[in-house]
Formats: C-alpha cells, structure tokens, sequence
C-alpha cells in the first residue's frame, strides 16, 4: 500500500494517512503487505477483484438505488397473502425497530442489554398470553423453520419415525419443513406422511388421518387457519386422536387470528409454532419471516428446544432482569450435541411484534380479528359475485379464501396478468401445487382492505374473466 | 494513557410490560368494518373464550416504554470490538432505501413487477461470485447458522443424487470452526468429527489424513480462525478431501481479515458463505434479520436452494424447482431477508473493490495495533504464544494468568468494562480452548480513538483486578441494573420465558413488591 496515495473514504475512521502511518510505526510494518505473512503466496489473489466502480458518494449511491429499484411496479392495491401479509404496521413499531440501540446491537451482557432482553422477554410474554401458553422459545427464522424444528422436538421425545403432515400445507413452508425432515439414507431422518385433505371442506381428512395414525407417528402437524384460510373444525378431533395414539400434536398459527380463535393450545396442541410477520413486521419482499415455538412449561418440552431461550431473573436488591437459560442444550453451547442448531435469527422483528403486541392490547386483537373475518368475507361475496367466479370452501375462513376461477376457462396467471393492468395485484396461484382446485387463486384481504380496493376488485376481475 | 470516561446508563427501573398501563386503555385502534357480528364465521369449537390478557395502554406510553428499553440497552451506542461478528457501521442510507422501495413487497409477485429487486440481487450475486469464485449464491439463509446449514443439505442432496449418501454420513470440521458447522451438519443427519489442534495453532495434516474416508461426505471449515491464524495448508486439505470424494466448505465468517486477498474457489473450495449482516454492513438487528449469502461450484448449483435469480440481458427471471429438480428446494421459505441484501448490496457499491481491500488491510492494521497495546496489560496473554507471525484480523487473548492472580474471571470483566460504556467483549465459542479468552475485533470503521479506549478500558479493568478486585466482582456498577443471578436459571422451578410462568413460579415476590 502506496499511504502517500491513500484516499480517505467515509466509512472508515482510520483510512487516512496520518493514522495509517501512525499504526503502521506503532506495530513496526513498513507495509500493511506485511500483515498477511501468514497466507502463503500461491494463495493470494493478484489485483483486486473486477468490481463495479465504487459509488462513494451517498448521494451518487442514492441516485443509483432510487433508479435501480424504481423498476419495481407498485400496486394500487394487492390481495397476495400465503403466509406474508400485508397488514398495517403502526407507526411507533417502526420507530423502536429503527432505534439505533436495537437496529444495530450485537449481544451484551444481561446488565448492558437489559432493555433488548426485557423487550425480548415482553414478546415471549405477550405472545404466551395469546397462545395461553407458558413457555417461549426466542425467535427463530421463519414459520417453516420453526415447524421443522418442533417435529424434531418431537421425534427427539417419543424416538418415532413419522410425522403427519397436511395437504393443504402452504408449498413453501412443506419445502422447508421437507429439508428438516432429511433423507432416508441418514440415520436422523423423518418421514413426512401426508393427510387428505377434504376438499369439500378445505380441512384435513379424519378418516385419512385415523388411517394414517399408528405407534409409528411421532407427531401430527395441523394449521389454524389452514393455508387455505379455512378454520381446521377437526382440529380438536385430531388433536385428540393423536393422544391416544401417544404423538406430540403441533399445530400452526397465524397469531393476529387469536383475538378471535381459540390457541390450539386450548384444543390439544402441545407446541404451538408459527409467524409473527403478521405482528407488526412489513413484508419486506418475503423478508419479515421470521417464527416462533411455544409450548406448556412442561420440562420434557423445555429440554428440546434449539432456540435461545430468555428467562427472567433477579439482582440481588431483587429487581427483575434477564438472563439465558437452557443454553447448554443450543450449539453454542453444545456444538452437535445441541438441539439442532441456532445462530442469529430474527430477534429485531421479536421486538417489533412486542411493541404491536403491547400497543393493541386485548380489544384490538379481538377487533382486528373482526375486521379481518369481516372483510374477507365482504371480499369473498364481491368476488363470488363475478360471473364464473365461484369461492371454494363456503363461510368460515380467515383472512384468506380460495377463488375458483375453473368456470371462466381462463388461467389464473392470465387473469392475474389482467388485474395488473387495473393496478391490481390478484391472489397467489394455486394452481401448479394444487392440481384438486384446478385454476383457482388464494385471495388475501386483511384490516388494511377498504371498501374501494374490494370493489376495485370485484370490477377488475370481472373484466378480467371476461 | 489517557483515563476512562465518566458514564452511567440511563436507569429507568422500567417496568414489564405486563404490569403497565389501565383496562380499557387503547394503544392502537384497528380499522372498523361494517360487516356486523363476525363470530358466525368462526366454528364453536374454534372461538376464543376470554380475551388475551394483554397489558392496556396508549400509545404514548408504548412509545415511552420502549423508548426507555432502547436507552436501557447499550448496543453500539458506545464503543463495541465483539470478536467474531465484525462489528461495523451500517450506513444509513440503506434504512431509508429499504423503507421506501422494499417493506411493502411481496414474495409472490409477478417477476415483470420486481424487476429492480431481482437486479440488485443479481448484482450482489455477482459481486460475491467475484470475491469467492464461486458460480452462483443463494441469499434464501437467515443467518450465518443457516448457510451452514444450507451447505449441509446442499451437499445431502450431491451425495444422495449419486447413490453414495448412506456410505458418506460424515462431516468433517474443526474444533475451532465455528460451532453452527458441526450442529447443522448433524441436524442434516451427518456425523461429525472434529480434529483438535495442534502445535501450529491449526489441527495437523495427519489428522485430517486420518479422518478422511469412503464415509467422509464433506469438510466444514473457517480460515482464518477466531484466533486469527490462518491455515497454511488449506489447499492440501482440500485437495484431501476432494481425494477422499467429500466436498469442502469455507465458512467466511472471517472474511473482513481475506476478502481481496484470496478466493475460495481458488483454494480449491466448492462452496463457500458469506455473512451480509457482519462484512457487508447490514444491520446486526440484535440478532437478525440477517443473511447467509450461499454461494458454490457449478458442479453443485443444481442442488442449491432455489429459487435464484436468473439474468437475461436487462430482464430477470426467478428460477424455482419445477426447472431444478435435484434442488433440496428451500432451507426457509421466499427469497431470504431482502432488506439486509439491498443494504449490503448498497454498502459494497460505495466501497468498491478498491475499498474493500482497503478495509481489509485496515481491519488487519488495527488488530495488529491493538496487540501491541494489549500485550501491555498485566495478567493478558496472547493464545498460542510461540506462533510470531502477525494475526489477522481478530487475535484470541487469555486472562488466564489474570484470573490465577486475583480470581477474577472473564465474566466479571465483561461486566465492569461495561461500566465505563464500552460493549462486554466476545470471549470464545465453545470449548474454550485458553483459559479465560476475550476476542476484540476492530474492523475498518472504528476510529483509532476508539481502540485506545477500549484498551484503556480493559486495562484499567485489569489494573482494579489486582488493586481492587472487590469493585471488579460486584460489577456493574453504572449499568441500567446491577448484576443478574442466574445460578438457578436452569431449574425448572425457576426458569420462567414468561411473565405467566414468572407469575406462578416467583408470584411471591411480586405480592412484596407491591405490597398485596
């Protein structure tokens, strides 16, 4: 390095030349070249790598961010949902996220962070209050993750080789949950059976699933609402099957319906996992994923988890703080004798969804769950209502609802195509994962849907099936 | 040597959440609709029987709680050298970008309306591409774990797709690679190995020689270490592997101390990860968000996770697993944490490649500085004291000599230096392989200031340990709350993740509390 030639950039404090030559004289180097002694010559890559030119200017940088991803379209109104939703996230949750305390923490001690770690024990504790579960797991990557995770908590408890999954499982998540699972030739591996699904009424298939249930299951996994957006009616039913059976049952949930349905833990499940995107976390392009596991605080649970778990404590003046727990059973503390694995995950949406928590209370979980029954349902009828439109599964649904466009001889892909041209974003196609419901759509409409964006998609799908 | 700065937290005595606010108090306000009564839509059996009992409170006062959690948290706030992660400043503009153009997207739609999301991470796959070699990155990982991870299915799925994975069930890693290596090879069902060190600082030639085998599905390793020593021998070891049939992955998560420098494909690497949220300066988030870009060989893309990015002149297209079916499909679902990829995609823009090597040569020259100053300190030792070459970019020290003179372990000086605002060091990964460690790191954007405060800090901290290892023990003193007991954190009687549990296993104390 020529430091006569250095140019100082803004991003790095010590990049001019006086502190170069400084800490240069200080560690006895007539060249930073010397530093890397240790990597041997025939490893070294000669020049610089062949990168764009640098855009050092922040003005320059905006520019060309600004006219990069001014190419996205965006809509006047989009009814994609699927597992990310576009909800309302209230102005102060995007305040506390941006705080530079928490936006760029790393991980200090109980004491330095004891306000991250409250935060983080206030998500645990409200979202156990939903769920009406005593115990918590820190976030993990997304809901997927966090399904994966549990059927091997499960399998890890009662050593059996299945796990029951369902038909209607969201194709992404059942991706992700079919890598957990792993591969027959290895010795850790679960098999994924799938349960039918009633396409009548969009829930599972008792019948199947009393087929399919034996001592070889370790655990059965439901959804409610089902990706489909139905209510799974037979969840009790199953839930209860399974005990006898002597399988775990886990059961997924989207945790803004708990305002208005019960928790599954309240109807047989005994680990509950799902999103908090829902909770005050943007989309962010798939970005907010992000998944939680709860379950009783039972010890036989707590011993499996693979999160980081957050537990309250006290000084000795008795004050609350915060402190981990169950560490030794994570890869931190354990590397593959842990459960599983953990690393970083998605803790600063964890306080996202603690501040929405705390600013909704009781009544507004309750209200948005009406408001987003309400909807949906208005939705539905404005959408049955087009002319060779039919809307699967009937009432009793849950932010999102099939829409059965096999009458208009039309692909949903053309009719999406059509819907953009009013400005108008249509529902996830179903129709490669799910050849039962031929072209059909999984439209979303939550509390952020106005009676305008639900006429302007009844308008615009009816000249689109046309 | 200059003093240490007079600092106190700010001291709130906040309380949970929990016990705040008023019944019918309202924080935020849905949307009403007309729709009249709803439960009809909701089966019986389904319905929730009592509200949630969530604390009441306006809006005001959440903002004000969490205010006061943030000032309660010391973050980067002051000065922070956590080994490891490669603290650094995130610019800001990549707040503002991601505010504005990424928040609202989708992951579902339509290709022709993404187009400028698909081109920058298009343009950040090929700037990794040219930093590792590599053919191809995938960014779906949440985090450096779950690129790890990524690696392990990814190459479940090459050996599985040859017939040869029941015979290859072994993974091969070091005992100073970073722990997430060896647990999620063996959460993908591998059984791992783990070569010891030896006298050079590295595990010698000889062990690898005698780990490898028929069974050996593939190597999971970092260069250079959190001790900052660079194995030398890497492309033998590779090329061992190789030998043996098994695939090699380089773990950068160190790659502040090499990046310009060298090339894992060049090495002879198939695979290789990145971590956007560490290097390439997007937010750490206290854990995330946070990226594990993924990248290898063009021999191992068919297995990758999908969907990727696929460029056509101007125009880009998401490849999925309809066209990819030896894909292992998705390690997490949707395209991974796009806000952190246009953020490190923006960092790497304004740095340049020429700025990157800067950064490099800079991390590398403040470590070395900040050795020279540190191996001043009484009762600090250097790990693996007979090696001499220079470190790279983070060194790995003992207190061990400190902690046999007083009785004041690393623990307790992480929470006095916390009292003169500077972040608790990062020690070591298990197993400590020195007694005691601390690992600082001092990147490229911490002011030369900075550095010497926080030695002035760890050395004052030592200097009480001898003189006055009373006021070390009982630390922090200048912190938002005094020292937490966690002796019995891990009873179940006690344990409580939440103020349910913390009601029925530690209610009596809340009764003295407040005084009920």
């Amino acid at each position: 390095m020529d430091v006569t030639k250095i140019e100082p950039h803004h991003l790095m404090a010590n990049s001019n030349q006086g502190t170069v030559e400084h800490m240069l004289e200080v560690v006895g180097a007539d060249d930073v070249e010397e530093l890397f002694e240790q990597i041997p010559a025939e490893h070294r890559l000669q020049g610089d790598p062949n990168l764009p030119p640098a855009l050092v200017s922040e003005a320059d940088l905006s520019r060309h961010m600004d006219d990069l991803l001014g190419r996205d379209v965006k809509p006047k109104v989009s009814f994609l949902g699927g597992g990310c939703w576009p909800h309302y996230v209230p102005a102060v949750v995007d305040e506390i996220v941006g705080r530079a305390e928490f936006l760029n923490n790393i991980w200090g001690t109980p004491s330095s962070d004891l306000g991250r770690t409250q935060s983080l024990f206030e998500f645990c504790s409200q979202l156990g209050e939903l769920l009406e579960l005593d115990f918590v797991g820190l976030p993990v990557y997304s809901w997927g993750c966090a399904a994966g995770h549990a059927m091997l908590m499960a399998q890890r408890l009662n050593g059996r080789p299945e796990v029951l999954i369902p038909a209607s499982l969201d194709p992404e998540r059942r991706a992700v949950i079919e890598t957990y699972a792993g591969k027959p030739e290895l010795e850790q591996y679960v098999e994924l059976i799938e349960v039918a699904c009633d396409w009548e009424t969009g829930c599972v298939d008792l019948d199947d699933l009393k087929a399919k249930l034996s001592e070889k299951t370790a655990a059965i996994y439901l959804e409610n609402p089902s990706f489909l957006g139905t209510f799974e009616a037979s969840g009790p039913e199953a839930a209860r099957l399974a005990g006898e059976a002597g399988a775990e049952v886990i059961v997924g949930v989207d945790p803004i319906a708990l305002g208005v349905t019960a928790s599954p833990s309240a109807w047989g499940a005994d680990i509950v996992v799902g999103t908090i995107q829902s909770l005050g976390v943007h989309m962010n392009g798939g970005g907010g994923a992000s998944g939680f596991i709860a379950s009783r605080d039972e010890e036989r649970y707590a011993r499996q988890y693979p999160t980081l778990c957050l537990s309250a404590a006290h000084t000795a003046d008795g004050d609350i703080g915060f402190s981990m727990t169950l560490f030794e059973q994570t890869s931190y503390g354990s590397r593959e004798l842990g459960n599983d694995w953990t690393g970083n995950s998605t803790y600063l949406w964890a306080i996202a969804a603690s501040v929405y928590m705390a600013l909704l209370g009781p009544r507004g979980f309750e209200e948005i769950g009406q408001t987003i029954l309400s909807r949906s349902h208005q939705a539905a009828e404005a959408v049955a209502a087009v002319p060779g439109v039919e809307v699967r599964f009937g009432d009793g649904f849950f932010k999102e609802f099939v829409a059965d466009f096999n009458q208009t001889g039309k692909t949903v892909k053309e009719i999406n195509a059509k819907l953009r041209e009013h400005g108008v974003f249509g529902g996830l196609d179903l129709s490669a994962r799910f050849p039962e419901l031929g072209q059909s759509a999984l439209i979303c409409v939550t509390e952020i849907h106005q009676d305008e964006d639900i006429a302007l998609l009844g308008e615009a799908l009816t000249e689109a099936v046309k | 040597m200059s003093g240490v700065r007079k600092y106190h937290a700010p001291v709130w005595d906040e309380p949970v959440v929990m016990e705040m606010g008023s019944p019918g108090r309202r924080g935020y306000i849905p949307p009403k609709a007309g729709g009249g009564d709803t439960s009809a839509f909701v089966p019986d059996a389904m319905r929730r029987a009592e509200r949630a009992d969530l604390p009441e409170l306006s809006e005001a006062e959440v903002q004000r709680h969490y205010v006061h959690l943030a000032q309660e948290t010391l973050g980067m706030m002051g000065v922070n050298l956590f080994g490891t992660c490669t603290i650094k400043y995130s610019p800001l503009l990549g707040e503002r970008i991601a505010a504005e153009h990424i928040a609202a997207l989708h992951p579902g739609q339509d290709e022709e309306t993404i187009q400028g999301v698909l081109a920058v991470l298009s343009g950040m796959n090929d700037m990794l591409c040219e930093l590792s070699g590599m053919d191809q990155f995938v960014f779906q990982a949440g985090g450096g774990a779950d690129a790890a991870y990524t690696n392990a299915v990814t190459t479940r799925a090459y050996h599985a797709d040859r017939g040869e994975l029941e015979q290859r069930n072994e993974i091969i890693t070091t005992i100073q690679t970073h722990p997430c290596n060896a647990a999620t090879a063996a959460a993908a069902g591998f059984k791992v190995i783990t070569l010891m060190l030896g006298e050079d600082g590295y595990p010698p030639l000889e062990a690898l020689e005698a780990a490898v085998s028929e069974r050996t599905a593939g190597m999971m390793i970092g260069n250079p270490d959190d001790m900052g020593i660079y194995n030398p021998e890497i492309k033998t070891w590779v090329d061992l592997v190789h030998g043996a049939g098994g695939l090699c992955f380089y773990d950068h998560a160190n790659f502040n101390g090499v990046m310009s420098k060298l090339r894992a494909r060049e090495l002879g690497f198939d695979a290789c990860m990145f971590m956007l949220h560490k290097t390439f300066a997007a937010p750490f988030g206290g854990g995330g968000p946070a990226v594990g870009a993924y990248g290898c060989s063009s021999e191992l893309e068919p297995y990758m996770p999908r969907p990727l990015v696929r460029r056509s002149g101007d125009s880009f297209s998401l490849e999925d697993v309809d066209q990819a079916p030896k894909s292992v499909g998705r390690v997490r679902e949707y395209l991974g944490n796009v806000p952190q990829i246009v953020k490190a995609y923006s960092w790497a823009r304004s740095m340049g490649a020429e700025g990157i090597r800067f950064a490099s040569d800079l991390s590398v020259l403040s470590n070395n500085y900040m050795e020279k100053r540190l191996l001043e300190i009484p009762g600090l030792t250097i790990s693996h004291p007979d090696i001499k070459s220079r470190r790279l970019e983070m060194t790995r020290y003992s207190l061990g000599k400190l902690q046999e003179d007083t009785g004041i372990t690393v623990f307790d000086i992480q929470n006095r230096m916390v009292d003169f605002g500077v972040d608790a060091p990062w020690l070591s990964h298990e197993p400590w392989l020195v007694p005691e460690p601390i690992t600082p790191e001092a990147g490229e954007t911490w002011p030369i200031e900075d550095l010497d405060y926080w030695i002035d800090v760890l050395a004052h901290v030592c200097r009480e340990a001898y003189e006055n290892p009373e006021v070390v023990k009982t630390a922090p003193h200048n912190q938002a709350i005094g020292p937490v007991d966690g002796s019995k954190i891990n009873e179940p009687d006690q344990w409580a993740t939440t103020w349910r549990a913390y009601k029925k296993k530690h209610g009596d104390r809340l009764k003295e509390r407040t005084g009920s």
